[in-house]
Formats: structure tokens, sequence, C-alpha cells
């Protein structure tokens, strides 16, 4: 029935609007802006030509503002991306509880796998608009403090600017990618809990958690099956040919997690008694 | 049992009702009977399990055992179906603080996948009239008092078509001015046809409003019923006023009365199911020869009733 469908997308519509009224939602959107602002004016000021010294991409951020993005993104990766989406993710059932809001939703009455699928939804869209913010601030300012030119790649070869830009893309979408299972997680933990901000920080934990697991050798066994595993394997993307090996993984590693943990959520969000 | 309404469908029918947390009995056997068009109250202390009943009732909480048919339909399994057409007020209101009220109620009406959004911004608009709110509607929810948000859930009942209304202790921290508007309210709706089921811990709120009532205790249901079946069970008590207050006594014993007289020249003795009527009372006492000054039946008011089924006084506000 079309018509119902268009009603479900109308809490769906809802719900992203007031995912972008909230002022939080905006405060971590700048917080992630800031990441390529202070990198770029920081290299800006401390550098003339390239000495050789930091990491090779900070190096090349000097001669060519497109590698800005980049910084900006594998900077944030393994912490600040993963807070925003555990402050979004923890708050999506917790925060409906503690609000004691939960209840009269689900007496709206909005079905139980209905929210969950709702609110999910709006996790992923937030994943995908802070990597958005992130890597669209990159590509200003490294536009504006820096100037662009074709960039040379490990590889040795030469991008020209709109195969750069379509580059920086596909790492976006690799990034945003990354966080699903994240953001499956979250949701979740988020079902068992009525104390959002406890929710929020076990996910925090967790990201912290799987990368630490994920450095050490002694887990090898374990590393296929962390969901940070290909957070920063993005790199492979700046090779030429581009190497997909990193990017369909990760993918695919997403999906199981999304799966994993969505089944887990509306395993205990089906049945659970809403007593707060 | 139904009163005035005996042959209509009951609009809540709970059977062997029951709810366990752990080791808590919440509810226990609740056979509960609401009746099409009734002005429902449900009544018991605090902690006698009416909220607990109220989250089954709704869907929010599964029982342990038991059945609930809401609407002619078993709960929670038709809860998609059924829950559109009941307003519900679970447990104090609760909104996003930082959205106005009205903003609050347009969200719930897109939650329910079967409201019209056409029609929504009238239907919203038309809820705040009713409760008064339609000036404070633009106003984010953190800036309103207890009283205003108590009426915003109310709103949030009645901002679509509904059949059953259920206010769990609606005029919780509203001023007695407040509380009458929503004791008005509750009227008026029940004149439209509504079913209402009002829960509350304060019998004078019950007793104005409501044509019918169950009490809890300790997790059952003790009685239920039209408020003057609930009454009539009461034993009432006769009193006589007399110099001769042995004389009485004895005639009253004599009829199966248990009279206390307290030796200011009054007698009085408690009716049963049993008791003669009042004028073979007053007869047997003037044929004994007992002068009677004054003779009169008093009722039991449903305040001594609850407290003779809940053993614990109510407050009365």
């Amino acid at each position: 029935m079309p018509e119902r469908t268009a009603r479900a997308g109308g809490m769906l519509a809802s719900e992203l609007h007031l995912l972008f009224r909230r002022r939080r939602t905006w405060a971590l959107f700048a917080a992630l802006a800031a990441v390529p602002v202070l990198i770029g004016l920081a290299v800006r000021v401390s550098t003339g030509p390239p000495r050789g010294r930091g990491p090779a991409f900070l190096d090349q951020v000097a001669g060519n503002g497109v590698f800005l993005a980049v910084v900006g993104l594998l900077v944030s990766v393994p912490l600040f991306l993963p807070l925003t989406v555990a402050v979004v993710a923890g708050d999506s059932i917790a925060g409906e509880a503690s609000q004691g809001t939960l209840r009269y939703l689900l007496t709206a009455p909005v079905s139980r796998a209905g929210l969950l699928l709702v609110k999910y939804a709006v996790i992923v869209v937030f994943c995908a608009a802070a990597v958005l913010v992130l890597a669209g601030t990159g590509v200003l300012v490294g536009l504006v403090l820096f100037g662009v030119q074709p960039a040379v790649l490990l590889s040795g070869d030469t991008l020209g600017l709109g195969a750069s830009y379509a580059r920086i893309a596909l790492i976006a979408a690799h990034v945003a990618v990354s966080l699903l299972g994240l953001g499956a997680i979250g949701l979740f933990l988020s079902t068992l809990s009525d104390v959002p901000v406890g929710v929020m920080a076990a996910i925090a934990v967790l990201a912290v958690a799987a990368q630490i697991a994920g450095s050490l050798p002694q887990l090898d066994w374990l590393h296929p099956w962390l969901f940070t595993e290909h957070w920063t394997g993005f790199v492979d993307l700046l090779r030429q040919p581009v190497l997909w090996d990193s990017f369909v993984d990760n993918a695919v590693l997403q999906a199981g997690y999304v799966l994993v943990f969505g089944a887990l959520a509306y395993g205990r969000f089906a049945t659970k008694d809403v007593l707060s | 049992m139904n009163g005035a309404f005996p042959d209509a469908d009951p609009v809540i029918r709970t059977r062997r009702l029951s709810k366990r947390f752990g080791r808590r009995q919440a509810v226990r056997e609740v056979d509960l009977t609401v009746p099409r068009g009734a002005v429902f109250g449900f009544l018991g202390p605090n902690g006698s399990g009416k909220t607990t009943t109220i989250r089954m009732l709704l869907g929010l909480a599964t029982p342990t055992s038991g059945t609930i048919s809401l609407l002619g339909e078993p709960m929670p399994q038709a809860a998609l179906r059924v829950l559109p057409r009941v307003g519900a007020l679970v447990e104090g209101p609760a909104f996003y603080p930082y959205l106005s009220g009205r903003a609050n109620l347009v969200r719930l009406d897109a939650a329910d996948r079967t409201s019209d959004p056409r029609t929504r911004a009238r239907r919203v608009e038309e809820a705040l009239e009713r409760v008064g709110l339609a000036r404070a509607a633009r106003l984010a929810v953190h800036a309103y008092s207890l009283g205003m948000k108590q009426r915003l859930g109310i709103a949030g009942a009645l901002a679509a078509e509904r059949e059953l209304l259920v206010l769990d202790e609606p005029t919780n921290g509203l001023d007695p001015q407040g509380t009458r508007e929503v004791r008005h309210l509750v009227a008026s709706l029940a004149g439209a046809g509504l079913t209402v089921f009002v829960s509350s811990h304060l019998l004078s709120e019950v007793e104005q409003v409501c044509t019918h009532a169950a009490v809890m205790s300790n997790g059952r249901l003790v009685a239920q019923g039209t408020l003057d079946e609930l009454r009539g069970t009461a034993a009432g008590r006769v009193v006589v006023h007399t110099r001769d207050t042995e004389a009485a006594g004895r005639v009253l014993a004599r009829l199966g009365l248990s009279p206390m007289p307290d030796g200011t020249g009054t007698v009085r003795a408690t009716t049963g199911p049993h008791t003669p009527p009042p004028e073979d009372i007053v007869s047997a006492l003037v044929t004994s020869g007992v002068g009677v000054r004054g003779f009169s039946v008093e009722g039991t008011s449903l305040e001594e009733r609850f407290v003779q089924l809940t053993g614990e006084g109510f407050d009365i506000a």
C-alpha cells in the first residue's frame, strides 16, 4: 500500500527533522568540522617547504590542499567519529526510555520493529552526515589554505582534480560504512538500558577496545572479526588502480554486524517490558 | 454487574491477568470489566498495581499470565490495530523538553502510521485548544509547569479520534483549579460517548465524575461495579436518638443488630444483609415502648467502603 509506506516514511521524516534541529547534533558536527580546520591552520602556520618529518600525509597537505580532507578523516576515525556515533546511537532508545517518551511512542502506536528501524535509519543518516561534514570541511579548508593541484599518489601516479575529489568521496563512503556496525552495536546496547549516558560511554569504550585488540599481534585470530579492522583501510583507495579489497571486506563485515546486532536488538526489544 | 450498560461489549476485559517482576507479584488474577460508555474509576493506593495493569492493557508490559481484550481485540497481539483508537496518559506526561508543545504532539501523531497527515495540524490545534494550551503551544516544553505538561499529555490523548481514553493519575501535580478543569474535561468527553478509564489514588476525583469504579489493593482487584453497587454492598448504620438507650439496645439486639450506645442518648448499630427494613425497626422500637426522639439510616460513604476494602485510608485532596 503506497499510502501506508508514505506514512511510515512520515515517522522517519519526523525523527530526522528532530535529529537535525537538535543543538547537540550541530555541536557534534561543529566539533568534527574543527578537526580539518585545526590541522589545516597548524600546517599552514608551521610549514615552509616539506621537512620530511611527521606522517607523510601531513607533509603532502602543505603542498596540495586536496589531501587535507583525507588527513582530517584519518585523524578522526579512531576516536572523534566513533564518539559522535556513540552519542547518537546510545541515545536512540535509552534516551526515549529515560525521558519517558518511549511509552508514548509505543502507545501512539509504533511497532517495536518499526521503531528500531527508524532509529537505525537515523543513526545511518547521522553517520553519513558526520562524515560529509568532516570531508566537506576538509575539502573547503584545503582549497582555501593551500590551493589544489593534481595529486601524486603513493604509487607515483598522478590524479586529475576531478578524480582526486572522486577518491575523497570514495574514502568518505568507506569511513561512513565503517561506522554502521558500531551504530548497530550502539542501537542494541541502547535497548538494554534507561541511562543514555552509560550506553554512550559503553559504545565509545567498545570502539577503543576493539582498536586496541586490533593492534595486538597476539590476537591475530580475532582481527578479521573486529568491526574496527578496516577503519583505516581506506589508504588502499588511494592506489592506482584502486584496491577494492579493503572496501569490500569492510562493507561485508559491517553488514554482518548490522544483521547480528540488529537481530539482537530486536530480540531484546520486541518483548521488553517498558516500565520507564 | 455492568450496571447501566449491561448489553454492550466491554471496552476492556481482562481474565486472571497477572504480572510478576522477579519475586514480586505486582498484579494477581485481575478480572476487570469496563463497559462501553462508562467513566471508570480505577482506584487503589499507590503501589497497588494500577499502573502495572494499565501498562499491560496498553501493551507496554507483557502479562505473566491471563488475557486482555481491548476494544474487542487481544492485547498485546493487536496493539497496532487497537491503540490508534485509544488515547493514553501513562504515569505522568513525558515530552521532548526542547520541542514546543505543538511539535511534541505532531511528532507523536506522525509516529502513528494510521493517522492522517492532512488533518494533523488541525487535530493537534483542536486538542491544544481543548485543554487550554493554545497560547502556550509554541513554547518549548521545558518552560511548562507540571500542570501544563499534564494538560499537554491529555491533549496528546485527544489528538485523534478515540473510543477509549486511559488516563493514569491525570490530576497529579495540578492545582485545585486544574483538577476541576480536568474533571470537567473528563465529564464532557464522557458526554460525547467516549469510554474513559481513569486511575487515581484520590477517591474524591473518582466519586465526582465516575459511573463505575474498581478498587485495587495489593495487586488484587477487590471490588468493581457501578458506584451505587459499590456503595450498596457496604454496610450502613441505623442511629436511634432516645432517652431509653438500654431498652433501645435490647430491641435492636433482638432484631439481630449489635447496638453500641454512646451514653449520650444515641444508639448506633451497623446494618447487614439480614437487617430488617428501617420501618420495621422503628415500629419494633415503638411497640416496645422506647421513646424514639429521632431515627436515621446512614449509608456508608464510598470512602469508608474503600478503607474497608483496602485496609488503608485514601488521601482526600
